[in-house]
């Protein structure tokens, strides 16, 4: 089993770090993964992706074409992604930045207003972390004590609160929970 | 076995550097290998070394060609616009016998090119790194984990045989995490005894040069110099293969591609077609013998290139044109998907069974 | 008794160099130095691209050979190597002033702690002749036979003024050896320039003067003539920089 996912957004929403966090993760666990950014000017306050795989066997290609999972944090990349993602593939949207409904028909969709919540609760900059929180409730084999593991495995100790913030956006988005509880 | 971390290519070839023994980085900043000099600017001067970042790729290369001359462990990083600049002190280099290891994060080209991944620089790289009869050992990884074990590998080579050596990398496999086992530190420094560190009035004067004004000395020198070379095509190829046992079709890729190539011959065995990939690791020396077994055994070769077309010379001279070489290539920076090249298997097993 | 004598520094080899060329002056100042501060077996040298390509077969110190111009660059990657070698190099006009602007300016720029003799005859040897960046306004040489003109190729450089622009050098100094008087100028120079570099002081440039009777069309004298009255205005003698002396007047 392989789940290729897919994160985009703006540069600056946190994206590579979401997509860290689950490649830590999936390592944690002991799977095979790989993460792989966009690189280079288009970075500089432009769109960033970031590839990221998990799965059993050894990575044969990080790069993601077809994700079975797409993280979309604002509307440019839920235009860019979305006919990419795999039949029967789930796309989470931050509903705060799209304000449209998903066209595909054969995909499943999962809507949190990230941006807002995060804006709400006083997590700001932590919108990718409230998707990926919504995108893991759902996720077999992860509980909370794998996620924070992970989480301390990238946030510095010199920044506890850091710890904190980024395990209550995770929980908060996972009220959103998309995946039916065996999936992942 | 040691914990493994996650790291970026470009970053774990850097550690992988300091614990063979590197203290000497001279660099300058350049998409897609950045990385490697902010990484060794960071940790360089917390471990006795030297960072220095250089006026110009040019400055960078000789700075490594002083360091070596004066028996250090010394390398630079650029990705290809910056390796031509520096193919002036590549060719002095070799032209001195010095080891030393040079990085290339490959972005596409020519010219400014792109900032995407590329695998264009393998002529420049396997044929003409600079003017002048010489080569380099050159190592293509293709994994994180393979950036730094090649890296702690060059060192050693470069020692070996007083010669430069490229890892010939690309900014996928530079930019890319995965969880990597470093090589253990090493202190282990081989001995110099041509390198100039001063006379201490107790020995002739040594002089690192290149220039020797007299036809039949400098034939000479290039003499000696391709019997090692020699030496290094007998002893040094190192490849993968993937699905050889029992192939028909030979994928030939290095790098990202062979990754790509993987994944598209695990569906095409999934389909029934006995596909196999041979992965060359040095693409100079060239896994000649192991491409001339394959010959015999297989009914056609692909060789899957980010490039026009560059390692398929060497697969035909490899295998004397004894089989179809077919091409798939992609260049500035696009990367083939694995339904591309498992797309091109189908349509080769099809010619191959009619 | 012995009253002179070949340097220790200097190896026992009859050099390449015209009759009437300078460089023989001036590579043995460079040893008398090494000889008097007693260096010899801890220094490093570093040969240009240019007349003094073979350098290293004249100093009896270890020798690198760099590519053209880039010297400097050669000399940092040695010195931070090992930073308790002496190291120099020895540059021409060409690959100093020219093809190496790069590599000079930024080894100065660093305060790099080398030693650099730069060697400034204002035209290239070793190629047979033609214009450096040196050259003086209407000067002929092979690459301008009408004389250089402003106009289309500019003007010289005048590199120590240069170089005294920058805050990282330590000692800048132009010298000449056109007569005996100038060349014991010269050597005090030479040796204040390496002794920069064993106090840890930093970059120190001295620039000769020099003649290349052949490839101007004159006789060694007329050349020395040449340099006194035609380079020396053109390129006035004297300390540029020297950072110790400033101290002292700020003291």
């Amino acid at each position: 089993m392989t789940e290729r996912i897919l994160i985009a957004g703006f540069g600056g929403q946190g994206v590579l770090f979401a997509g860290k966090f689950l490649t830590v993760m999936g390592m944690l666990q002991g799977k095979q993964v790989s993460w792989l950014p966009s690189y280079g000017p288009e970075m500089r306050g432009g769109t960033a992706n970031c590839s990221v795989v998990i799965g059993d066997e050894p990575v044969s290609s990080p790069i993601v074409y077809e994700p079975d999972i797409l993280l979309a944090m604002n509307l440019p990349s839920l235009d860019k992604y979305e006919n990419a993602v795999a039949e029967n593939g789930w796309i989470f949207v931050n509903s705060s930045l799209v304000d449209r409904q998903i066209r595909r028909t054969n995909v499943r969709d999962v809507y949190v207003p990230a941006t807002r919540l995060a804006t709400e609760n006083e997590m700001e900059g932590l919108a990718n972390m409230i998707l990926a929180g919504a995108m893991l409730a759902g996720w077999a084999a992860c509980d909370e004590p794998l996620i924070q593991e992970t989480l301390k495995h990238l946030v510095s100790d010199k920044h506890p609160e850091l710890f904190d913030r980024n395990l209550q956006a995770l929980r908060l988005g996972s009220r959103f929970r998309g995946f039916p509880p065996q999936a992942g | 076995m040691a914990e493994k971390v996650l790291m970026k290519g470009n970053e774990a070839l850097a550690e992988a550097a300091i614990r063979a023994g590197c203290r000497h980085y001279f660099g300058y900043p350049i998409t897609p290998q950045t990385e490697i000099t902010a990484y060794m600017a960071r940790r360089l001067p917390k471990c006795g070394g030297t960072f220095l970042q250089a006026e110009s790729e040019i400055g960078a290369i000789n700075m490594v060609y002083g360091a070596a001359a004066a028996g250090r462990r010394a390398m630079t990083s650029s990705s290809s616009p910056g390796i031509s600049l520096k193919s002036e002190g590549l060719s002095y280099l070799a032209g001195a016998d010095l080891p030393a290891l040079v990085v290339n994060v490959q972005r596409g080209g020519p010219g400014l090119g792109g900032i995407q991944p590329s695998q264009s620089d393998y002529f420049q790289a396997t044929r003409a790194p600079g003017h002048g009869d010489f080569h380099m050992i050159v190592l293509a990884p293709a994994s994180v984990q393979e950036m730094a074990e090649l890296t702690t590998k060059g060192f050693h080579l470069a020692d070996k045989y007083r010669m430069t050596c490229m890892i010939l990398a690309d900014g996928t496999v530079g930019q890319m995490m995965e969880p990597v086992e470093l090589p253990v530190h090493t202190d282990e420094e081989p001995d110099r005894p041509w390198a100039v560190t001063g006379t201490r009035m107790n020995r002739p004067h040594h002089i690192i040069n290149s220039l020797y004004l007299s036809p039949e000395k400098l034939e000479e020198m290039n003499f000696a110099r391709y019997a090692r070379y020699d030496t290094i095509r007998e002893k040094e190829p190192l490849w993968e293969e993937f699905h050889m046992e029992d192939a028909e079709i030979c994928l030939v890729a290095f790098g990202i591609a062979a990754r790509v190539a993987k994944a598209a011959i695990q569906q095409a065995r999934s389909e029934g077609i006995r596909a196999g990939l041979i992965r060359p690791i040095t693409l100079w020396p060239f896994p000649e013998k192991a491409l001339m077994r394959a010959a015999e055994q297989c009914l056609a070769f692909l060789s899957v290139e980010l490039n026009m077309g560059q390692m398929i010379d060497d697969i035909r001279l490899a295998t004397d044109c004894r089989r179809t070489v077919s091409l798939l290539r992609h260049a500035g920076g696009v990367i083939p998907t694995p339904a591309e090249v498992l797309e091109r298997i189908r349509q080769i097993a099809g010619g191959a069974q009619t | 008794m012995i009253v002179f004598e070949r340097p220790n520094a200097l190896t026992d080899r009859d050099t390449h160099y015209c009759p009437g060329c300078t460089h023989g002056i001036i590579h043995r100042l460079v040893a008398e130095v090494i000889d008097e501060l007693e260096i010899e077996g801890q220094t490093v040298g570093v040969a240009p691209v240019g007349c003094a390509v073979m350098a290293y077969d004249y100093f009896a110190c270890d020798m690198v050979e760099a590519a053209h111009g880039r010297a400097p660059a050669v000399a940092t990657g040695i010195k931070r190597a090992n930073p308790d070698n002496v190291v120099f190099t020895y540059q021409g006009d060409g690959d100093l002033a020219s093809i190496g602007t790069a590599e000079t300016v930024h080894a100065a720029a660093r305060g790099e702690n080398i030693t650099v003799i730069f060697v400034n005859n204002a035209i290239y040897g070793m190629t047979g002749g033609q214009m450096a960046p040196t050259s003086l306004p209407g000067q002929i040489t092979e690459t301008s036979p009408y004389g250089r003109s402003p106009a289309v190729c500019g003007y010289p450089l005048r590199i120590c003024e240069m170089l005294a622009t920058l805050d990282g050098p330590e000692y800048l100094a132009r010298v000449s050896v056109h007569s005996v008087r100038a060349v014991r100028r010269a050597k005090k120079a030479v040796r204040r320039a390496f002794e920069n570099q064993l106090t840890g002081r930093g970059f120190s440039l001295v620039e000769f003067l020099s003649s290349c009777p052949t490839n101007w069309g004159m006789t060694p004298q007329e050349a020395l003539t040449w340099v006194e009255s035609t380079m020396i205005p053109y390129y006035p003698l004297g300390v540029y920089k020297d950072r110790s002396v400033r101290e002292a007047e700020e003291e």
